[in-house]
């Protein structure tokens, strides 16, 4: 081919030149966006001043005086803004821990119940999943707070569970226990004995990859973290008495009460993200090809082992980041506690607190800003726990 | 063996039917309900349980139920008083929207459900300029149908929407919203520019990190504060705004799942074509991407309508806010329980709709092997 005569290519304007372009898109939208922010900002100013609004968290030292129907911590009264806001993040973890809880365990029996070879089981399951999956929460929290809960007997007609707890329209009544002298002798010695448990469980985990000897680690880990503790509980003579409730009057005196919200929100939110999980776990166990359960079988595994070492490692792996993000919602939608008075963050600092002194601004911007790092909290942990699990490749 | 297989000679044993015992009712009986002793057990109790459940449901919500009347005096049964739902019918559907005006709410459901069976018939062309009618056209003469104010039509202010549609509105205005907002940042999540790149991260996890209630919180109590002295925006278009912001950090996550599927040679391939970026975006990488995160994308529209309904947190009144509305109102006390039924009924029905048609449209669009 004759090549002859081409000239050659002439630089073409700089305004072509991907690289200047990128510059120039970029200062583009950085100047828009801050001239944006600007601009608002200017505006929240002018709107605060003229609204005689006062600005900067000098109100967290302000005396609150109002009243928190549920704290974790010391409050009164006179308790400050800052212990508010203190309050109200306790509560919304307790309930935020507690639902994951209810949710993890009940998601992976109904997950499992979704795949049993029963058809009534597995139906029901199914029935469960798409019916609570389909509902919004909010409306399920309703049902539970207003249609269920708060339309329970009075005190003194309860529904009595297990001959000490007693069911109520002022909440669950339970016995409280009450430590007595020794106690922190029992509390060291659990502690003690999960650290012991650790410990052999690694060593026998030693042994095992150097001389295939099987240690029965998991009984002796229960062992040490049941056993311990009881000989301390015995040794110091049982240092912890039960406050058991009893009826007196109208009401019951003794024990403890879990109120009525927070009864509600932890049932909405464990049966509701319970649906989802049981979906996850469903994907994770049939993820797992078959072959995998025959080769187990051919290597003349068990059914339990197989389960244990085999199956359930390889689901964990599809399980582990979906379930995170279920966590994550399930700590976020625990904000639907404003909707029934439950005195979380988003009731009683967000919502009282915001109302008390106005200062939407700060007040917002903490609110989100804890929830932001909540989230971001979760999701490191479980980006951790994800990443030893996760499949070492080579 | 038994003794009858020996009245045939070898080779010569006919056809025998299964045993009665592994074929129709009874086999699937016996394979599904009590293969082993435990399984028995487990479908004792299941049945146990579900005959224990449904029927006094049945009972409540059926059998001794009342079905006509016209105040609380009608209803004198055991059951559930379905004469509240019946009363309150109109609220709980339009809110307080002027009787003589709702035919436009209608109209503008009758337009959308004929263009949503069009894209149904099978074999019809043009499906996409529907699609992009649905998603474009319609959201305009809605807005016009609603708001009114022009062409004749009486001017109907926000504060009096309410109900089911009011859930439409936000919904629709949301998932309308959020798929195009969506896709700008997810391209912009993966852009090479720093700054962008940098933005479109914060933006996203920003919106996702918080709860809805936070950000309606803001949306009411915020923004107020960011607009200039005299101007103000209804609390309708507040909630909107929060809500779009809101869903398009999640579709963008959604959208960036399928970019990120996608193998790296279609880019590759598109740029060797000589297509520039937004040609190879919007002509190659785009529409595989998004077929790709079809069930995504309707999982998130089925949370973004089932959201909505925060929005009576800051005093809007939705299909459940009008239901707690009926509820507390002095004449009708106690009927809680029938409003919730007929409101969980109503979300899920759309609810499971929407996830039977993301299924559907898996299969119709799965083109791979």
């Amino acid at each position: 081919m004759a090549v002859d005569q081409v000239a050659p290519a002439a630089r073409p304007p700089f305004f072509y030149d991907p690289r200047v372009r990128a510059i120039f898109f970029q200062v583009l939208v950085l100047a828009l966006v801050i001239l944006g922010g600007a601009y608002l900002v200017n505006n929240t100013l002018a709107n605060l001043a003229r609204q005689g609004i006062a600005s900067g968290f000098g109100f967290l030292d302000t005396t609150a005086g109002f009243g928190i129907s549920m704290s974790l911590v010391e409050y009164s009264e006179e308790s400050t803004y800052g212990r508010v806001f203190l309050v109200g993040f306790l509560n919304t973890i307790l309930v935020s821990v507690v639902g994951v809880f209810f949710a993890t365990v009940l998601g992976f029996l109904i997950g499992v119940a979704r795949l049993s070879r029963n058809w009534v089981v597995s139906k029901m399951a199914n029935a469960y999943i798409e019916t609570l999956r389909n509902i919004p929460l909010l409306l399920q929290l309703f049902f539970w707070y207003f249609a269920v809960l708060r339309t329970l007997p009075s005190p003194r007609n309860s529904v009595e569970l297990f001959g000490s707890f007693f069911l109520n329209n002022r909440g669950l009544t339970s016995p409280s226990p009450i430590p007595e002298a020794g106690f922190s002798t029992v509390v060291i010695s659990f502690a003690v004995a999960i650290v012991a448990a650790f410990f052999v469980a690694r060593w026998a985990r030693k042994r095992q990859e150097a001389t295939g000897q099987q240690f029965p680690r998991f009984w002796a880990g229960l062992g040490i973290i049941i056993g311990l503790p009881l000989l301390a509980a015995i040794v110091t003579g049982f240092p912890l008495s039960w406050s058991v409730p009893e009826l007196r009057g109208f009401n019951f005196v003794n024990g403890m009460v879990l109120i009525p919200e927070f009864v509600a929100l932890v049932v909405a939110l464990s049966t509701y993200t319970a649906a989802f999980i049981a979906e996850i776990v469903r994907a994770g166990i049939t993820s797992v090809s078959h072959g995998q359960t025959e080769a187990a079988f051919a290597l003349g595994l068990r059914r339990s082992p197989t389960l244990r070492l085999v199956i359930i490692p390889q689901a964990l792996r599809v399980i582990i980041p979906p379930l995170t993000s279920q966590y994550l919602n399930l700590t976020k939608n625990s904000s639907l506690a404003a909707a029934i008075a439950y005195p979380d963050i988003v009731l009683v600092f967000a919502g009282t607190v915001l109302m008390q002194t106005g200062q939407a601004v700060e007040i917002i911007s903490i609110t989100m800003a804890t929830y932001l790092a909540l989230s971001l909290l979760i999701s490191g942990f479980m980006n951790w726990y994800n990443q030893k699990m996760a499949l070492v490749e080579r | 063996m038994s003794e009858q297989s020996q009245d045939y000679t070898t080779g010569q044993h006919p056809d025998l039917p299964a045993p009665i015992t592994s074929t129709g009712v009874i086999g699937w009986a016996r394979i599904n309900l009590f293969a082993t002793i435990p399984n028995t057990i487990l479908t004792v109790l299941a049945v146990l349980l579900l005959l224990w459940l449904i029927p006094p449901v049945i009972d409540w919500a059926f059998i001794s139920a009342d079905w006509s009347g016209q105040t609380r005096d009608d209803c004198t049964r055991e059951g559930a008083c379905w004469v509240f739902i019946k009363v309150w019918f109109r609220q709980l559907m339009y809110g307080r929207y002027p009787v003589d005006e709702i035919w436009r709410i209608n109209l503008a459901y009758i337009i959308a459900v004929a263009a949503g069976i069009l894209l149904f018939v099978p074999g019809l062309r043009g499906k996409p300029w529907i699609g992009l009618f649905l998603l474009a056209g319609f959201p305009i003469i809605a807005f016009y149908l609603f708001v009114g104010g022009s062409f004749g039509l009486p001017d109907v202010e926000t504060p009096l929407w309410g109900g089911l549609f009011l859930t439409l509105v936000i919904s629709g205005v949301g998932i309308v919203a959020s798929l195009p907002i969506g896709i700008v940042l997810a391209l912009g999540r993966r852009s090479k520019m720093p700054v962008v790149r940098s933005l479109c991260i914060t933006f996203i996890e920003l919106w996702r990190g918080v709860p809805l209630i936070t950000v309606l919180f803001m949306a009411s109590v915020m923004f107020p504060l960011f607009l200039p002295e005299g101007m103000n925006f209804d609390k309708l278009i507040r909630a909107l705004l929060g809500v779009m912001f809101f869903s398009s950090a999640y579709m963008a996550e959604v959208v960036r799942g399928g970019l990120q599927a996608l193998p790296k040679g279609q880019y590759e391939a598109a740029q060797a074509l000589g297509l520039s970026y937004w040609k190879m975006m919007g002509l190659v990488i785009l529409p595989q991407a998004l077929k790709l995160v079809i069930p995504g994308i309707v999982n998130t529209f089925i949370g973004l309508f089932k959201d909505t309904v925060l929005v009576l947190i800051i005093g809007l009144f939705d299909f459940l806010g009008m239901v707690q509305l009926a509820g507390t109102n002095p004449d009708w006390l106690g009927f809680a329980i029938e409003g919730y039924v007929f409101a969980a009924f109503g979300f899920w029905i759309f609810c499971f709709g929407m996830s039977r048609y993301s299924q559907h449209l898996e299969k119709k669009l799965h083109t791979g092997h």
